[in-house]
């Protein structure tokens, strides 16, 4: 007697537990008292009758509850998609409830779509919960652990789930990922055998690293549901510009987001990153094989990032083309930052235009560590960076060197006094000249510099006055007489914006 | 049970000043310190992966049929849920405390606290603790803001102010400080024990008070450049700025201030204050047992001639020292004169 209703209890919890979402939460709804009424009438208990209806055999009992734990991290993950959902219950999702398995069959079971198709109410179900089985079924099931329906967490579904345990191995980072939107319910519901395996060996096919496999789905998790053929078109077309195999196999490790771009988008940027820069074929390969991420991101911060270094910063074409092949990170830099160092480099060090572009390296370096050197060799009186002098410092050493080799071959001081001099910087000055005074003059600065009201216009030619005397006496300015940061007004720059502006609207008007 | 990271952390907490750059705002500054820091914790090795046991039937075909017979077989198969890569790093967060903050066109002597070592800040900043600054100034602009950050407004000339002038204007500022110290006190100022605090230098303004300034020296003057030493309490760097305008104001000129540098807050000086390449963990849990050593060292000279005082007094006594040795002006005084001189 006790050991039947052992059994039947067996039969109960399991049946609870494993398969039917409905029953579990509407144990819920008799306890919780802020589910929606509408809800708690209206809660459909989905029932799987494929399974109910299959015949009964021990090994296949506990397929059936195996197949089941999966299934039941997976319904769940469907029936909430937001999966960030806290503790509270699945109330504000109403979303249909679909049916799981319909992927999942792989024994050939029946394969259906909408749970109201399958349903059929009038069918007897196959087993009941008070049926019972035999002593040995019950000791062979395997009742799993129950698992949370709704989780704002990945670990309570790692130990249950193969994909997510084979991803750990892997190396991927599933605490960053379950913090991204519906990122973690679409791991969850991936297959490890026809989803992500396939991916996997056509990433190590095409060469990345396996070390490198699991920074990527980290950094790019949608890798997994971007089809086969459109990753295997993408690659052929990469092959097809002459990427070697083992660049683009780092132009994907690098850029992780890299394959999941269109071939049209793909070919666009590399169309405007030639005109553009007018580059040779190899040398467009090359930048792009250095920076990958330039074939993935917008297109706008470089086109702005251009104007300021030809029209701003005054660099020519072909020095332009220059920097870029040696600092393909100068497209992508931020454009406040970039002003700035380039502000101190030619205003400040009084460094000229060929210098900076036979050592582009300069405009990629840290401004606080650029500002402390010049001023560390100024104290010192070693800051003479013109190649036709005495003693003269490269920009490569000024920026590149670690600070120990920076204090004892460059400045021949320990380090130790290069850090007591550290602490005794403060907010410093510019040289005489503002900013405006040495932008590049092209016809727009022209125009706009003639429209300049006389007291301004004045003060700027004394400035430059003053600047080419004291560079003929090859002197600087006093200290007392340099610039202020906040002292530097951009005079013109209302004035050019004004200029560029109507020009374009002439150049709209006679284009029509 | 504490893992080598909870053991890091509890090294880190204390309290320790670094140096402030120019140009940054000092909330950059502090997110550094705690992603460095952080760095430095999850560095330690995790801890062994936990394994779990499973148990699995032997398949079906192995046991014979009709048998009653279930043989399990045990698996010890990891248990990912606590996995590094599943649950992310020990510590996400730790609470790095400011103590006075600086704004961004100052330098100088910021002092952070990692920890339960905050409690400790706020009891510090209560105890009237007093800092120092350098300020460099400019004799013939006004702006608008009273620095060089701002919109110039007047020009003047400053060729009649003489050194001697200047400090005759720096002793009446000083004066006038000093009357607001002892208003502030509240302590009444005929009785034997106010003429002992007063003695020892011990008077501190009781509760709130307008910014004051207990110390006030030209360090160097070369007109229209000079530099001012100052030690005051309940400031802002603003107010200083605005005390060199007023300055020029009283030499009949006017005058900016282009740069403000914090030399000492507390008994934090500029010689232990750490550089941005020296904040990562172990020099900050360096820079905390330097604190740390040296406090007791100090607690143990003042404890020395019998004086039952507080912690607070204690502090100031410890910060009286500092100004009354100078050990750590003379150092930055030598290093102004030589990059100012010119």
């Amino acid at each position: 007697m006790a050991l039947t209703c052992i059994q039947l209890c067996q039969r109960c919890t399991s049946l609870l537990r494993s398969r039917s979402v409905g029953i579990i939460t509407l144990q819920y709804s008799t306890d919780a008292q802020h589910w929606p009424a509408a809800l708690r009438n209206s809660f459909i208990v989905p029932v799987l009758p494929s399974v109910l209806q299959r015949s009964q055999s021990p090994c296949q009992t506990r397929q059936r509850w195996n197949l089941g734990v999966r299934s039941y991290c997976e319904s769940h993950a469907k029936v909430q998609p937001k999966h960030r959902n806290t503790d509270e219950l699945p109330g504000t999702d109403m979303v249909p409830y679909q049916n799981p398995l319909s992927h999942q069959l792989r024994d050939g079971g029946m394969h259906l779509k909408e749970w109201e198709t399958a349903l059929d109410l009038d069918d007897a179900p196959g087993h009941s919960a008070l049926e019972e089985i035999s002593h040995e079924e019950a000791v062979r099931m395997d009742i799993p652990a129950a698992l949370p329906p709704v989780s704002i967490s990945l670990k309570d579904y790692v130990n249950g789930s193969e994909t997510l345990s084979k991803l750990v191995q892997l190396g991927v980072q599933l605490w960053k990922l379950e913090q991204r939107p519906n990122v973690g319910s679409m791991l969850l519901r991936l297959d490890f055998q026809t989803d992500v395996t396939p991916r996997l060996v056509f990433l190590k096919q095409l060469g990345v690293e396996d070390s490198r496999l699991g920074h990527l789905i980290s950094h790019n998790p949608f890798i997994l549901t971007e089809s086969l053929e459109n990753l295997q078109a993408r690659v052929a077309y990469l092959r097809s510009k002459k990427f070697s195999a083992e660049s683009v196999a780092s132009m994907v490790s690098r850029a992780p987001y890299l394959l999941n771009f269109s071939v049209k988008r793909m070919d666009n940027r590399l169309g405007f990153y030639q005109q553009q820069l007018g580059l040779s074929a190899q040398k467009t390969r090359d930048v792009v094989a250095r920076l990958p991420r330039l074939l993935c991101g917008s297109l706008e911060p470089v086109k702005e990032n251009l104007k300021i270094c030809k029209l701003e910063m005054g660099f020519r074409e072909n020095e332009l083309q220059h920097i870029v092949t040696v600092i393909p990170k100068v497209l992508t830099a931020n454009k406040r930052k970039l002003t700035q160092i380039f502000d101190y480099i030619h205003n400040t060090m009084n460094i000229p235009h060929d210098l900076i572009v036979k050592f582009p390296q300069v405009l990629n370096a840290k401004y606080l560590r650029i500002k402390e050197r010049h001023l560390f060799l100024q104290y010192l009186d070693k800051a003479q960076y013109d190649p036709a002098k005495p003693n003269y410092i490269s920009l490569d050493k000024l920026v590149s060197l670690p600070d120990e080799a920076f204090c004892t071959e460059v400045a021949s001081a320990t380090l130790k006094d290069f850090e007591l001099f550290q602490k005794t910087i403060s907010y410093r000055q510019t040289p005489g000249l503002l900013r405006d005074d040495t932008i590049h003059e092209d016809g727009d600065v022209k125009e706009a510099l003639r429209r300049l009201p006389e007291k301004v216009y004045n003060d700027r030619m004394f400035r430059l006055k003053r600047a080419l005397d004291l560079s003929m006496k090859q002197a600087v300015l006093p200290k007392e007489q340099w610039t202020q940061y906040e002292e530097d007004v951009h005079y013109l720059e209302p004035y050019l914006k004004e200029v560029i502006r109507e020009r374009k609207e002439v150049e709209e008007w006679s284009k029509k | 049970m504490t893992t080598s990271s909870v053991r890091v952390f509890h090294k880190l907490e204390g309290l320790f000043s670094i140096y402030k750059p120019p140009g940054v705002h000092w909330k950059l500054v502090r997110d550094t310190v705690e992603t460095n820091l952080l760095k430095g914790i999850n560095a330690a090795p995790p801890p062994a992966p936990r394994q779990r046991v499973q148990f699995l039937a032997e398949p079906t075909s192995v046991v014979a049929e009709g048998s009653n017979e279930l043989i399990l077989s045990a698996a010890s198969v990891p248990a990912l849920a606590h996995h590094p890569l599943v649950c992310g790093p020990e510590f996400q967060h730790i609470g790095v405390g400011v103590g006075h903050r600086l704004d961004i066109f100052s330098s100088g002597v910021l002092v952070l606290g990692v920890g339960q070592a905050n409690k400790a800040l706020t009891d510090l900043y209560r105890s009237h603790v007093t800092r120092d600054y350098t300020l460099e100034g400019e004799f013939g602009m006004a702006t608008d803001n009273f620095s060089h950050t701002g919109r110039l407004i007047e020009r003047t000339t400053y060729d009649h102010i003489t050194r001697d002038k200047l400090e005759r204007v720096l002793a009446m500022m000083q004066g006038s400080n000093q009357k607001a110290l002892l208003t502030y006190s509240k302590v009444d100022m005929s009785t034997q024990e106010a003429y002992e605090l007063a003695v020892k230098g011990e008077l501190r303004p009781d509760g709130k008070s307008p910014p004051i300034m207990t110390g006030l020296r030209l360090l160097h003057f070369q007109p229209p450049h000079f530099t001012l030493e100052v030690q005051c309490l309940n400031e802002t760097q603003r107010y200083l700025c605005r005390i060199l305008h007023e300055m020029g104001l009283e030499l009949r000129s006017t005058a900016i201030c282009k740069g403000v540098r914090r030399t000492r807050d507390g008994p934090f000086t500029l010689q232990h204050a750490l550089t941005h390449q020296h904040w990562t963990s172990p020099d900050v849990i360096q820079a905390i047992q330097q604190y740390r050593s040296s406090r007791k060292a100090r607690k143990a000279k003042c404890t020395q001639p019998g004086k039952d005082t507080g912690t607070a007094s204690q502090i100031q006594e410890m910060v009286e020292e500092a100004a009354v040795t100078g050990d750590s002006h003379r150092l930055h005084s030598v290093l102004t004169s030589k990059a100012f001189g010119s």
